[in-house]
């Protein structure tokens, strides 16, 4: 029989012309790559680490105690307050509205569905300063529905409602996004051995869905905080940083860095800083875990 | 129970997965819906578990409507293709998923999932988590969570689709065996003809959403109403014939075909293992290939004026004496059928490797 020697024959050609293509120079090879480590080790250290880095040096080169001191004064402290409470009422509305969209999305065919695809995706795409002009267009006392909120007594620009809209608005896509994310990663077959197995919708949610989802919906939630807590342009064109009332955290380092009070604005900028390293631990311990 | 589905049509879109199909199922049996992927077996399970819709039609479970009842309250069991087991629920707690979310008391919940856990052999894994299972024991899971609460009928969605063939001749028997000892019917979807005979007492061939064959699984092979039935099952040839009362007239080759004579063009089919050939000169064939299978052979031929055939042989077979590639030989066609060609939705096989 002629046939094994000619298969014989055949793989020993393959392997040769294998062995051409598969030996790349080696010493290129790890060149290249340790140059692209070194550059992107450095391009992070020159744009991120270094600006918090020169914080905390300006800090302590001008004694911790006065600039810490300056967030205790009333103002400060309402800053930091405010700042506070937007961020616990963005999470909580957005969690919630967030996830319901999320499953609209990801479980629900509805004829609008793609475009509320993309409409939940818009704050990442427009500046915030022109989500708080829009606002202004819109509750302002010219504005579209600014006679009617008038007329019912009701503030939103340069008051508590305005802050909130904008917060709310920038902060939205976090949680939609991961959710959809992993809802549409897992599948629908899970929810429907639950639905087989004789649970209600309600049940399903609580006991398969959101068990499911929770480390996204996790990671969701610290990045609403994160960009809720650090919003700054829409609502400082519909709050106006009025200290002591519209004033957050982010306009007070703002106003503090133009009346020249630097301790002031770098105190808050490191307690911010801080809090942001704390998100980033937790965000890198949700993202460990969000896979499942 | 009984199941009972009349006149079932389901489309998506321009596509008919499911067309105007009726049966029925016995009271206690086990049943096979057996097709190629895409033939409509699954979509058709899912309606019958309540996930999907039917376009027209009617399912009945004994004598009660189920075609608009939720699936929460058909009482289906439905074991998924890929097990759907909830990822974060130990192993006992899969299997009391079903009991707990209708608010049975804890004690009577573990007692039924000891008695489950025992009878699907899983004792001892109660704590672990899906993720700790092999494919096996995720697959007995999943049925043992379906048959928590004591469904009318159990669906079982390609059961042993995602397991590799050991497994599955274990699975396969044991599925046997846990049907009778539960008694519960049940209906399962396989594309695997050799799952579908060696399990069931009755099986389905689907294809292209409609029924082609409805019957005990001996007579599907021995007596397939249709050429894709035929096809479907085993390994056949297939050849444009001539047909003259019970002769079939295919190149050289000749066979007396068994059943209604066809009409007009005709397809000869044979299987591959209702043939002899032995070597034979000048004989009607020349010999291309041959190739062991473990205990069978697999002989390759060119028949004179009809094209490629192929017939298997068991492995010491005495035919096989001097059958080498390139050798002439003789074939005798031991038992084939024929069908309308016009019927015929498929093109003859011109090599059916």
């Amino acid at each position: 029989m002629s046939e094994p020697a000619r298969s014989l024959a055949l793989p020993s050609t393959v392997l040769r012309a294998d062995q051409r293509r598969a030996a790349p120079n080696l010493f290129l090879h790890r060149l290249g790559r340790h140059s692209l480590v070194a550059s992107a080790t450095l391009y992070l250290l020159l744009v991120l680490v270094a600006p918090l880095g020169g914080i905390g040096y300006e800090l302590i080169s001008m004694g911790v105690t006065g600039p810490l001191k300056s967030l205790l004064e009333p103002e400060a402290l309402a800053a930091l307050r405010m700042s506070l409470v937007l961020t616990a009422l963005s999470v909580a509305i957005n969690t919630v509205v967030g996830t319901s969209l999320a499953i609209a999305i990801a479980r629900h065919k509805f004829a609008l569905r793609g475009l509320v695809n993309a409409l939940a995706d818009l704050p990442l795409a427009v500046s915030p300063v022109m989500v708080g002009l829009s606002f202004l267009l819109l509750f302002g006392r010219e504005g579209w529905f600014g006679a009617t909120l008038d007329h019912f007594d009701v503030k939103v620009v340069f008051a508590f409602g305005g802050l909130l809209l904008g917060t709310l608005f920038v902060a939205l896509p976090y949680t939609v996004r991961e959710v959809v994310y992993v809802l549409e990663e897992l599948g629908t077959s899970e929810e429907e051995a639950a639905a087989t197995l004789g649970a209600s919708p309600v049940q399903i949610f609580f006991r398969v869905t959101l068990p499911n989802i929770r480390f996204a919906l996790g990671y969701g939630v610290l990045m609403t905080l994160a960009r809720s807590m650090g919003e700054f342009g829409a609502v400082l064109v519909l709050g106006g940083s009025i200290s002591g009332q519209t004033q957050t955290a982010t306009t007070f380092i703002h106003d503090a860095i133009d009346e020249r009070a630097t301790g002031s604005a770098y105190g808050m900028a490191v307690l911010l800083a801080l809090f942001s390293i704390g998100l980033l631990l937790a965000l890198e311990w949700a993202k460990r875990r969000r896979k499942f | 129970m009984r199941i009972r589905v009349e006149n079932l049509t389901k489309r998506f879109g321009d596509f008919t997965a499911v067309d105007n199909v009726s049966f029925e199922v016995e009271d206690g049996s086990l049943v096979a819906l057996l097709g190629p992927s895409g033939s409509g077996k699954s979509t058709l399970l899912r309606i019958l578990a309540g996930l999907e819709s039917s376009d027209s039609g009617q399912i009945w479970f004994d004598d009660e409507a189920a075609t608009d009842l939720h699936a929460r309250v058909r009482g289906v069991g439905f074991v998924f293709q890929h097990y759907a087991l909830f990822r974060h629920l130990t192993v006992a707690q899969n299997i009391g998923f079903g009991l707990s979310v209708r608010g049975i008391a804890k004690p009577v919940i573990a007692k039924k999932v000891k008695e489950l856990l025992s009878l699907t052999g899983l004792s001892g894994l109660d704590e672990r988590y899906p993720s700790q299972l092999s494919g096996g024991q995720r697959q007995r899971v999943a049925l043992a969570r379906a048959l928590a609460p004591e469904p009318k009928l159990l669906l079982l969605d390609e059961p042993f689709g995602a397991v590799d063939a050991k497994v599955r001749e274990e699975l396969r028997q044991w599925l046997r065996r846990l049907h009778d000892e539960v008694g519960v019917t049940s209906i399962f979807v396989t594309h695997d003809q050799e799952e579908a005979f060696a399990v069931s007492d009755r099986v389905l061939v689907f294809h292209r959403g409609r029924i082609e064959q409805n019957g005990a699984p001996m007579d599907i092979l021995d007596r397939p109403e249709t050429e894709f039935v035929a096809r479907f099952v085993g390994e056949v040839n297939v050849f444009p014939a001539e047909i003259d009362g019970d002769r079939a007239t295919a190149g050289k080759l000749q066979a007396r075909i068994q059943g209604e004579p066809p009409l007009g063009p005709a397809h000869l089919v044979i299987r591959a293992y209702d043939l002899k050939l032995w070597r034979e000169d000048p004989g009607i064939a020349t010999v291309q290939r041959v190739v062991t299978f473990g205990d069978r052979v697999r002989v390759q031929a060119d028949v004179d004026g009809a094209g490629p055939i192929v017939a298997f042989f068991p492995r010491r077979s005495s035919l096989l004496r001097g059958i080498a590639p390139g050798c002439r030989a003789q074939i005798e066609v031991t038992t084939a059928r024929a069908y309308p060609a016009a019927n015929s939705s498929l093109i003859p096989a011109a090599n059916p490797a």
